[in-house]
C-alpha cells in the first residue's frame, strides 16, 4: 500500500501536469510573472492546448521565497539548536533534563496553524513596531523567523542525542588535558558529531521547504516581484499552492489547476533530493560512529 | 605552605581569555535554549488565555454561521474525519508495521522502507493537492468527507508502519520460538503473542497518528473544503468543516467575535495534540519504548 500511494502521488501529478509542462516550458523556473490570463474570454490555443488569453505561469519568485525563507531559517535555528542542545547536553541538572528536552521536542508537534496564529498575534505586530521600516510586519523575516522555531527542535533533538553518545573517554582525556568544560564541549564533542549535526540540519530544512500554513498565514503573500528585504512580501511554493485555490477553480481550461499540479511537483522533489541527502549523511555517520 | 603559593601564580592573558571565552559560551547556550524554550511557553500562554476568555456554552451548541455562533460544525466535523481517518490508517498501518518487522527481510520491505521514508518527508500540501487532482476533480466527489480521510490516512501510514515496526521488534525472540514450539501457526504467533506484547508500542503510534490529523491543515483545503453547517452523513459531494480551518480564517477576519472563535479553535487543538504528546512520552519513558 505504501509503494502504492508514493507511486499514485507521483504518477498522478506527472500525467495532470503533462500539458501545463509543454504549455510552459522550461521557461516555467525561470519566469517571475504568474498570471491567470483573462479568465472570461474565449480561450486561445497555443502549440495545441488550450490556455486562457494572455495567461503566463513563472514561479521563480516561489522558488526563490521558499529557498531564501528556509535558509534564514537555517541561519537563524542553527546556533539556537547548537546552544540549546549544548545546554541540554552538559549544563542542566540531569534530573530536569528530561522534561527540558522533552519541552524542546514539544514545540515541534505544535500544529503549524498556531504557530501561524501566534505569529500573527505575536511576531508581526513586534516586526512591524520594532523592526519594519514600513510598520509592515508580513513579510520574509516573520516567515523565517517562524520557520526558525519549527525546525530548530528537529536539529536539538538529532544533536542532543549524538552529544550523550559521544564516549566518556573523549571527554574525560579532554577534561585531563586541561581544558575548560566549554572547550571540551566545543573543541573536543562537537567536532565528533559534525556530520550528525548536518544531517539533521539538511532533514529540519526539508521540512521547512515544504512548511505551509504558518508561512501562509505571515509572509504576506507577495506575487510577480522577487524579495528586496528582509520586510519584503514573499510566498514559498508550499504557501502558494494554498492561496491560490480559488482562482485556480476558476479557469475554465482547467490550464491553472494543471500548472498548480506542476509547481506541487517541482517542490515534491525538491525535498525528496533534500531529504535523501539527510538520509545518506545520517546513515553516513552512523557507521563511522560504529569503528 | 611555599607549594600553596606558587600554585597560586597570577593566571596568564591566554588563560583569562580562555576563561572569558568559556564562560560567554555557556551564557550564549543557556540564551539559546532560553529563546527556543520561551517561544513554546509564549504560544500556549497567548493561546490558552484567548481561547480560555472566548469560552461559553455556545461553542458547543452552535455552528459557526449567523451571528451568535460557535464551533458545533467544526469540532464535528474534526471528530468525524479523524475517526474515519483512523479507521482507514490504522489496519494499514499496523499490517504494513507487522509485514516489514516479522517477514521484512527480502528486497521488497527495504524498498517499502525507503519509500515510507519518501513519504513521511512529503510535504502535506503535496499530498493534498494530490488528492484534490484525483478525487475531486479525477472521480468529481467534490470537497467531501471521503477525499479528507483518505488523505489523513496516506499521511498517518507511513508513521504508523514504522512505530509499529518499531514496537514488534523489541519482543523477544524467544517468545516468538516459544510459540511456534507449542505449535502456534504463524498467524497464530504475530496476532496472539506478539502483537498483545507489544501493543503499547502500538497504541503509541495509533495516538501520534490520532494528534497528527487533529493538527493538520494544508492536505485538508484542498479536500475537505468548508461548510457552516454539521456533516450531512454523505461521504461524497458534501464538504466538511474542520477546527484548524477556523483557526487559518477567522484569525483575518475583522471582528473580534471571530478572532476569539479562531483562539477558542486553536485552544483545542492545541490542547488535544499536547495532551497527547505529553502523555505518550511520559508512557513510552516509563516502559522503556524508544
Amino acid at each position: 500500500m505504501i509503494p502504492a500511494a508514493l507511486c499514485a502521488v507521483v504518477l498522478f501529478l506527472v500525467v495532470y501536469s503533462g500539458q501545463a509542462m509543454i504549455f510552459n516550458g522550461l521557461h516555467f523556473v525561470t519566469n517571475i510573472n504568474w498570471d491567470l490570463g483573462d479568465l472570461y474570454s474565449d480561450p486561445v490555443t497555443v502549440r495545441g492546448i488550450s490556455v486562457p488569453q494572455g495567461a503566463s505561469y513563472g514561479i521563480l519568485v516561489f522558488i526563490v521565497g521558499t529557498l531564501v525563507s528556509s535558509g534564514i531559517a537555517i541561519l537563524i535555528a542553527v546556533p539556537l539548536s547548537i546552544g540549546a542542545a549544548i545546554c541540554l547536553a552538559e549544563a542542566v541538572p540531569h534530573r530536569i533534563r528530561p522534561a527540558l528536552s522533552m519541552l524542546v521536542e514539544l514545540v515541534a508537534v505544535v500544529p503549524s496553524v498556531v504557530f501561524g496564529l501566534w505569529g500573527i498575534a505575536v511576531l508581526i505586530p513586534f516586526i512591524g513596531h520594532y523592526l519594519s521600516p514600513t510598520g509592515n510586519g508580513y513579510g520574509l523575516l516573520a516567515a523565517s523567523i517562524v520557520l526558525a522555531l519549527m525546525i530548530t527542535p528537529i536539529i536539538a533533538s538529532t544533536l542532543l542525542d549524538a552529544l550523550l553518545q559521544v564516549p566518556k573517554e573523549n571527554r574525560e582525556s579532554a577534561f585531563a588535558l586541561g581544558a575548560t568544560h566549554f572547550e571540551v564541549v566545543s573543541k573536543a564533542m562537537l567536532p565528533m558529531v559534525r556530520t550528525t549535526l548536518i544531517g539533521g540540519i539538511v532533514l529540519a530544512l526539508g521540512r521547512a521547504l515544504g512548511e505551509t500554513m504558518a508561512v501562509l498565514m505571515v509572509s504576506g503573500g507577495g506575487i510577480n516581484i522577487l524579495p528586496t528585504s528582509l520586510f519584503s512580501p514573499i510566498s514559498t511554493i508550499a504557501s502558494f499552492i494554498v492561496s491560490q485555490l480559488d482562482s485556480a477553480e476558476a479557469d475554465p481550461t482547467n490550464m491553472s489547476v494543471r500548472t498548480l499540479s506542476e509547481i506541487a511537483l517541482v517542490l515534491f522533489i525538491i525535498t525528496l533530493a533534500v531529504n535523501a541527502a539527510a538520509k545518506l549523511l545520517t546513515s553516513g555517520a552512523l557507521n563511522v560512529r560504529k569503528h | 605552605m611555599s607549594a600553596s603559593t606558587s600554585l597560586k601564580t597570577p593566571r596568564t592573558a591566554l588563560e583569562l581569555q580562555r576563561i572569558v571565552v568559556s564562560k560567554l559560551g555557556w551564557m550564549g547556550c543557556g540564551i539559546a535554549l532560553l529563546l527556543v524554550i520561551a517561544p513554546l511557553l509564549d504560544i500556549v500562554g497567548v493561546v490558552t488565555i484567548n481561547g480560555l476568555s472566548a469560552f461559553s456554552v455556545q461553542l458547543f451548541t452552535k455552528n459557526t454561521g449567523g451571528t451568535t455562533n460557535g464551533l458545533l460544525n467544526a469540532m464535528e466535523g474534526t471528530v468525524v474525519i479523524t475517526l474515519f481517518a483512523m479507521l482507514i490508517a490504522v489496519p494499514i498501518g499496523i499490517g504494513a508495521g507487522i509485514h516489514l518487522s516479522e517477514y521484512g527481510r527480502d528486497r521488497l520491505s527495504s524498498t517499502i522502507r525507503f519509500l515510507s521514508d519518501v513519504l513521511t518527508g512529503t510535504p502535506s500540501i503535496v499530498l493534498g493537492y494530490f488528492s484534490f487532482v484525483v478525487f475531486i476533480i479525477g472521480f468529481g466527489w467534490g470537497f467531501s468527507l471521503a477525499a479528507a480521510a483518505i488523505t489523513l490516512a496516506i499521511l498517518i501510514v507511513p508513521y504508523l508502519a514504522r512505530i509499529t515496526e518499531l514496537a514488534l521488534q523489541q519482543v523477544p525472540n524467544s517468545m516468538r520460538e516459544a510459540a511456534y514450539a507449542l505449535g502456534a501457526t504463524d498467524s497464530k504467533v504475530v496476532f496472539k503473542v506478539v502483537l498483545p506484547a507489544a501493543s503499547a508500542g502500538v497504541i503509541t503510534g495509533t495516538l501520534l497518528g490520532l494528534a497528527i490529523s487533529v493538527g493538520e491543515t494544508a492536505p485538508l483545503i484542498y479536500t475537505a473544503g468548508w461548510s457552516d453547517f454539521t456533516w450531512t452523513g454523505h461521504f461524497t459531494h458534501s464538504p466538511v468543516a474542520y477546527l484548524t480551518y477556523v483557526i487559518w480564517t477567522f484569525i483575518d477576519q475583522p471582528d473580534a467575535h471571530s478572532h476569539a472563535l479562531a483562539y477558542a479553535a486553536a485552544f483545542f487543538v492545541m490542547l488535544v495534540v499536547l495532551a497527547i504528546n505529553i502523555s505518550v512520552r511520559l508512557v513510552v519513558k516509563r516502559q522503556k519504548f524508544a
